[in-house]
This record gives C-alpha cells, structure tokens and sequence, in this order.
C-alpha cells in the first residue's frame, strides 16, 4: 500500500509557445502512514504534483502507482482514486456552499451513492475527528470563524473517508493557536487513524514540529528528500531556492560558531534549551 | 504629531433575519481609543476576528464608527465631504495580491491609483517610477504581472499605494500567502518606506517575527486594546499572549523556555544576535 511517482514529467500548455515544464522527472515513494511536509517556493511545483496525486492532472510522461495499480491504465477509475486520496485546496472555506455545515459536510458522501443515513453518519464522524464544536453543527459558513470555516472544510473532505490526505497550506491566515489547534488535529489522524499525511507548507517551524519527512521541491525538481533534521541542516542550500531553516536552526548555528558545542540538527525550541541547559545548567 | 487619533470608536456588526430583525450583534470595536505617531513603524496583532481588520478599514474610511471618531491627518473619517481626502492619506494594501492588481502592465498598474487622482500625466510617470524603485520593482516595470511571484505582486500593489502619495499605509495581513522570500522582499520593502521614505505604516499580522522591529505594537481581543508598547515589553509577557492565541517569535520562546529552568536572561530577547550575545555572557565568553 503506497504511492509511487515514476519519472513524471508535467507540461503547462505542451503545443502552445508559452509551455511550462511544471514537473522534471520527479520520482517518489510515499509509505502508508507517513507524515510528509513538501515544501518549495511559490511556483516551483508542489501544488502540480499535488494534482498529480489525485488524478485532477495527467502526466504528460511517466507514471504514478497508487496501491501497486497504474492509475493512467485505461481500466482504472480515477474517480476511485479521488475518493482515496483527499485534496484540501489553499483556503478551502471559499468553496463551502451549503446553507449549513452539517448538509455541506454531507454532501459529499451523498454524492459519493451513500444512504441519506449512512452519509449522516460519516459528517458525524468527520466533524469529531477535526473536534468542530456541535453547538456550530447547523450554523451558516458565515457564521463561523476563520479557524472554524478551515475545520469545516477539512471535515468535508474527511467525511469521503479518504486513504491520502493532502492539505495545500493548511493553515494560512489563521491565528497563531488556531494553526496549532488545526496541526494538532492533522497530526491525530495520522498517529490515531494511520492515515498517510502531505502537508504543503511555507511555515519553515511547523513542518519542523510536525513532519517525519520533508520533500523540498525547486524549479519542479525534487530538490531534497528526508528528515527534517537532515533537511533543516542545509541552511545555505535551502536560501539559495528561496527558503529558510526555523529560526531556531539560526540560533543554534550562530551559537555554534560562537563556540557553544551544540549537537547538529536542532530544529525544535525545545532540543534547544535542552542542549544550551547541558553546557550552561 | 499624532497621524491617526482614534477615541472611544464603537462598531457593531448587526445580523438580521429576512424580515429585517436583529438576530444577533457583534461587537468589532469596542471603545477602542489609540494614537499613531507621523512616521511610526506600528504592528497590531490578535487573533482571528479580534477586530484587526475593521480597525484596519477604519482608518481609511471604508467603515465609519458608530460611536466615537477617528481622525487621519486631523480629519474626521465622519466628514463625508473629505472622505477623499482620508483615502488619498491612508492607502490599503490587503492579503491577496491577485485581487489588488488591475494593470496588464505593472507599470500601468502602479499609475491607476494617481491617475485617478487627476495627478497631470508627466508626473505620474515620475511617481511611478520612484514607487516601483521604492519596493525595488523598477526592473519588472513593463512585465505582465501574472508573471510575477506572490511576493513581487505584493510589492507592485504596495507601489500603486505609494505612488498616491499617502502619508500613511496600512497593510493587513499582506504576507500571509506568501513563501518565506516573499515574505522577506515585502517585509524588506515595508521597512524601507518607513525608514527612508518616511511613511508611516500600520502592519497587520499573525507573523510575530515581523513585528519586532516595530516602533510599537498593539495587541486586540473582542475588539479591544488589550496591550499596547514596543515590543520587547509585548514578548516578554509570554503567558499572556498565548491566553489571546498568539504567540511569541522563536528566540524569545527560548529565552521564555532557559528562564524558566534557571538561566539568568534579560526580558523580551527580540533577535538572534541578542540571544547568542547574552548566552556568550552567561557562558563567559
């Protein structure tokens, strides 16, 4: 059970003058269960592979393998494939449409051939699983706030009972603690519901604090592939593509040359203050 | 001199039913009173729906309080024959840049604004171009601007504010879309209006790392000033900014952590350069 991308290759426009080699022979391999953070400056790929995961675009060579089946074989239904892996597009509140969230949760699933119970049932499920208030079950969209609407979004794509789930900036334009709340939330399904997790992120410190894996894209190649730590390790490399290290990796690297024997690869605030209590607790 | 002057403003969303009754009121400004310097680098922080941003359309009068005033410049935002005036003094620049820039052309974009003004056309090519060399866009003057990243599309909208001469930008939430470089060309920019070209600017963010530069920074809860001071008197009440959801940058999360277990750290370390400095002090070194 996996995902495989087989040198896909990914061209905007393939005839026309303005074409764009969106994706250079990227190869992957994502394991049931994982928790991977792609990260890349804007334009460089990651929402294109994305699309790629879920069928919404074809690649214009190679392949992608979902659970071991070739997903461009002619005999495969790619509208299965969709409802095993689940797209949560950037600000995803914008496409809430129903005149509350219960029946807009619902709707997929209703969709999807369920039973009026059984897709009840499921919206049920999806709203606890992202911890929405039940007071808020039967409000307007409007009505919630930013962090709620997000939660509310999320939810619809869970209530499909997705395998994969990818989030395109999951947490853009909320709050401090409403981003933490929704991390925390993600990273639940991951270690309770065992479901494999993308995160697409431009927030250096969360995919530090949250990740097992990072695939940093450039220019639509895979730039990197690996821990944080070993990622967040190439401070140089990592400027050089338009990207940074959390703030912490600066402090323990400026600490460093400032002769504080620090161990390689700190990246969260508390590895830090453990180290710097060892040489100065 | 104070620039923005705001006493006691009072601004209530009210939700009414298809029969025109009030279901319910929401309470966005609540007796906010607050001064902003000429030429002040302020940041406001809070929390989704603290009111940061019906604060923010207040200040160039695309919402009027209910009760109180705000003055921009010394003119009432109430006075609807200057209403212009206010506008032409305090430009906006919101979070989605794609939906600011009107222009096939960047440069023809960053003209719209002083074009409107009825500004005579020789100088609207010179206010555009000492805008565009303001963000440091002037080499992309004559790109499409749909070729443009996130963070230089910010920086072409932050032009057409500049190019209309306000004495005073205030930016909601403008990198929050943005990849870590754009966020630091446009944060970049920013700074360099305020400090050359000596606009004040009122910046409106959930990235706490952006602040710290900041003349002052107010905080808001439920449409209140809830803290208001320079920032290392902000970040150094820890516990209290993270009861209003919010959060403290890195470094001063760690000074916040090392205090905690015994280091002997000054309040409010702001910066990686402070923090190496004070651990090399304790260290001896």
């Amino acid at each position: 059970m996996s995902i495989v991308v087989d040198h896909v290759n990914f061209i905007y426009g393939a005839d026309t003058e303005h074409s764009v080699h969106a994706l250079k022979d990227v190869c992957l391999n994502i394991s049931d269960g994982e928790f991977i953070g792609v990260i890349g400056h804007t334009g460089s790929g990651k929402s294109t592979l994305m699309q790629h995961l879920n069928g919404l675009l074809k690649a214009s060579s190679g392949s992608i393998y979902f659970n071991g089946q070739d997903i461009y074989d002619k005999d495969y239904k790619l509208k299965d494939l969709r409802l095993k892996v689940g797209l949560v597009f950037q600000y995803p509140e914008h496409q809430l449409f129903e005149t509350d969230v219960f029946s807009d949760i619902k709707f997929g699933p209703m969709n999807q051939g369920l039973t009026k119970k059984e897709a009840e049932l499921r919206a049920y499920e999806a709203l606890r699983m992202v911890d929405f208030p039940e007071e808020f079950y039967y409000a307007s969209p409007f009505e919630l706030s930013g962090g709620q609407k997000r939660r509310a979004a999320i939810a619809g794509v869970l209530a499909m009972n997705p395998e994969v789930l990818i989030l395109d900036e999951p947490t853009a334009g909320l709050d401090p603690k409403g981003r933490f709340e929704i991390l925390d939330q993600i990273k639940k399904l991951q270690t309770e519901r065992h479901m494999t997790i993308i995160l697409v992120s431009h927030s250096m410190e969360d995919v530090a604090e949250y990740v097992d894996r990072i695939v940093v894209m450039n220019n639509g190649e895979v730039f990197a592939d690996g821990s944080p730590r070993e990622i967040f390790g190439y401070v140089k490399e990592l400027e050089a593509i338009g990207l940074s290290a959390p703030q912490i990796g600066y402090i323990a690297r400026n600490l460093r040359r400032a002769g504080f024997a620090l161990p390689d690869g700190i990246i969260t605030v508390s590895e830090a203050a453990d180290a710097i209590m060892e040489i100065l607790g | 001199m104070d620039l923005i002057k705001a006493r006691d403003v009072l601004f209530e969303y009210i939700r009414r039913d298809d029969e025109g009754n009030v279901e319910g009121i929401t309470t966005a400004l609540d007796h906010v009173s607050l001064d902003v310097k000429q030429g002040d680098f302020v940041c406001i922080l809070g929390h989704n729906g603290s009111g940061k941003s019906t604060l923010a359309k207040h200040i160039n009068a695309l919402l009027y309080p209910e009760e109180g005033s705000i003055w921009v410049d010394g003119i009432n935002t109430r006075d609807d024959e200057k209403i212009l005036e206010v506008r032409r003094r305090a430009g906006m620049v919101f979070q989605n840049p794609d939906n600011q820039i009107i222009g096939q052309v960047v440069e023809e974009d960053v003209g719209f604004g002083p074009e409107n003004l009825g500004v005579p056309t020789s100088e609207i090519w010179e206010r555009v171009e000492e805008s565009l060399k303001a963000v440091g866009m002037y080499e992309y003057r004559e790109f499409s601007p749909n070729k443009l990243s996130g963070g230089q599309k910010q920086r072409v909208s932050i032009a057409g504010v500049l190019a209309m001469h306000p004495k005073c930008i205030v930016l909601d939430e403008p990198t929050a879309m943005l990849d870590p470089k754009g966020r630091k060309e446009v944060v970049r920019a920013v700074r360099g209006l305020n400090q050359v070209e000596g606009v004040t600017v009122i910046l409106i963010t959930h990235y706490m790392e952006e602040t710290v530069h900041a003349d002052k920074i107010f905080v808001m809860d439920k449409g209140k000033v809830v803290m208001q001071g320079p920032p290392k008197d902000i970040f150094s009440q820890v516990e209290a900014l993270k009861e209003l959801r919010l959060d403290v940058p890195q470094v001063t999360l760690l000074a916040y952590e090392l205090k905690k277990r015994g280091l002997d750290l000054p309040d409010g370390i702001l910066t990686v350069d402070e923090m190496v400095d004070e651990l090399k002090k304790l260290k001896g070194i």
